[in-house]
């Protein structure tokens, strides 16, 4: 099971939802996190994972072997992005505009692309104390397109199951150039496999979201079984709610509302989850204590060990909203 | 001579477009006849690489120059391996595209060398 825990405005306790839940469900269940979060990740502050892998990734771009190029045009045509450009007796690639789909490799006649990594920054993985498989992207500085990070870093396997994916893998054929755009299902409603562990367990998934309500949230979202909106009882936090769960809505993603620091704002967001018809599933009141510690690296549910049990009461009741 | 002069109507009287990728519509006139035609610019809706876009079907219709207000660097980049030179028309008064090509016709109208502004995104959003 995949769970994205997302809020639209930044800061109002996605990680520390996502971190607590984890830990919560550690206790009966094989959990992974993944921080998507690749601009700034920071889960890792929290569940301290030794990161003992990493990976450089990025898009492939093309590159154009001017002695089979023939100019007829045909990946220029085909690219959706104006990435590439034929003019004359030149071919001429523009990385900064290609989105590393493939399509002009694909569609050369002449065989004469080939493609390099541009790399755009790391997955770094490895267990934490508690026992949880932990991945995060950490995108370089400068780059414009988190999406990539994020695709890569979905396909992400911890190392044993990574190692039995590579002997299977062994076994295929695969001359044939796999679209990254289909691997995850693009098409909206596609069923994807769901998470299983080798002994058939299911597996939760925690995926902690970027801000914001663009591609980047897009994709982290794109193929999980539920999304939990964290937001704050603001205009602000509502402003934003309603654009991720907009999202969730058009992904065909169950989702449900966790008011973190209830007590301040006012109840529009009450209102508007009653109207749109989506479960408020858990509320943290506003408490000073809740802030100090997580200042100082401490998850919610090591400084207030009451919220285990309704953490895993959360995990239960998404778990029955899943299977619905 | 071949010119392309980006433009924001339909006829060589319509106003200069002062922008190269999103232009409405291009003018290719012959500036020594003086006939003319206007193409519209695919470029115009593109998510993003208009630049790139516009400036290969301008290739395509055998253009030698083009004149606009401004030009992008994905632009700059296209044109001018394919030798295309750019013109910068004059863009604080409203033009039209016959009164440009009697600036370009009498030498009044400079060149740019490379991209007038940083572009408008990396593209990938």
């Amino acid at each position: 099971m995949r769970i994205v825990v997302a809020s639209g405005k930044g800061g109002t306790g996605k990680t520390t939802i996502a971190t607590s839940l984890a830990l919560a469900a550690a206790e009966g269940e094989t959990v992974r996190v993944l921080d998507c979060d690749v601009e700034a990740p920071n889960a890792a502050l929290f569940l301290h994972p030794t990161l003992n892998q990493r990976k450089e990734v990025g898009i492939l771009l093309p590159v154009v072997d001017e002695t089979f190029c023939t100019y007829c045009g045909r990946c220029a045509e085909v690219c959706e992005y104006h990435a590439i450009a034929v003019i004359g007796k030149k071919t001429l690639v523009f990385p900064e505009l290609c989105h590393g789909c493939g399509s002009c490799t694909l569609n050369c006649p002449k065989k004469a692309i080939r493609e390099r990594l541009d790399v755009m920054g790391v997955l770094e993985s490895g267990p934490t104390p508690g026992g949880i498989d932990f991945a995060r992207g950490v995108m370089n500085v400068g780059e414009p397109m988190a999406v990539p990070i994020i695709r890569e870093l979905k396909k992400w396997k911890p190392m044993s199951l990574q190692a039995a994916a590579n002997r299977a893998a062994e076994h295929i054929e695969t001359k044939q150039r796999s679209n990254p755009l289909i691997d995850e299902g693009i098409a909206l409603g596609e069923s994807v496999p769901r998470t299983s562990s080798p002994q058939g367990y299911d597996i939760i998934e925690i995926r902690d979201a970027p801000p914001g309500a663009s591609c980047p949230v897009v994709e982290t979202m794109r193929g999980a079984d539920f999304a939990l909106l964290v937001t704050e009882p603001t205009p602000f936090g509502l402003h934003d709610l309603k654009q991720v769960a907009e999202i969730a809505h058009k992904l065909g993603i169950p989702a449900g509302v966790v008011i973190n620091r209830d007590g301040i704002g006012d109840n529009a967001v009450d209102a508007w989850c009653a109207e749109a018809n989506l479960p408020i599933l858990m509320r943290i009141p506003m408490e000073r204590r809740f802030a100090e510690a997580i200042a100082s690296g401490q998850t919610l549910v090591e400084a207030a060990p009451e919220y285990r049990t309704a953490f895993q009461t959360l995990l239960q009741d998404i778990t029955a909203r899943v299977a619905v | 001579m071949k010119i392309i002069i980006t433009i924001s109507g339909n006829t060589i009287d319509s106003p200069l477009d002062p922008r190269f990728g999103r232009a409405a519509a291009f003018c290719l006139v012959d500036s020594e006849t003086g006939e003319w035609t206007v193409h519209q610019n695919p470029a115009l809706s593109a998510s993003g690489g208009a630049g790139v876009q516009a400036a290969q079907l301008i290739a395509k219709l055998g253009a030698q120059a083009v004149i606009s207000g401004s030009y992008g660097p994905n632009a700059a980049n296209t044109l001018s391996p394919a030798g295309i030179e750019m013109y910068l028309a004059p863009t604080g008064e409203t033009l039209t595209a016959a009164q440009v090509l009697a600036l370009f016709q009498t030498g009044k109208l400079s060149k740019a060398q490379t991209a007038t502004h940083a572009g408008h995104h990396g593209g990938g959003y």
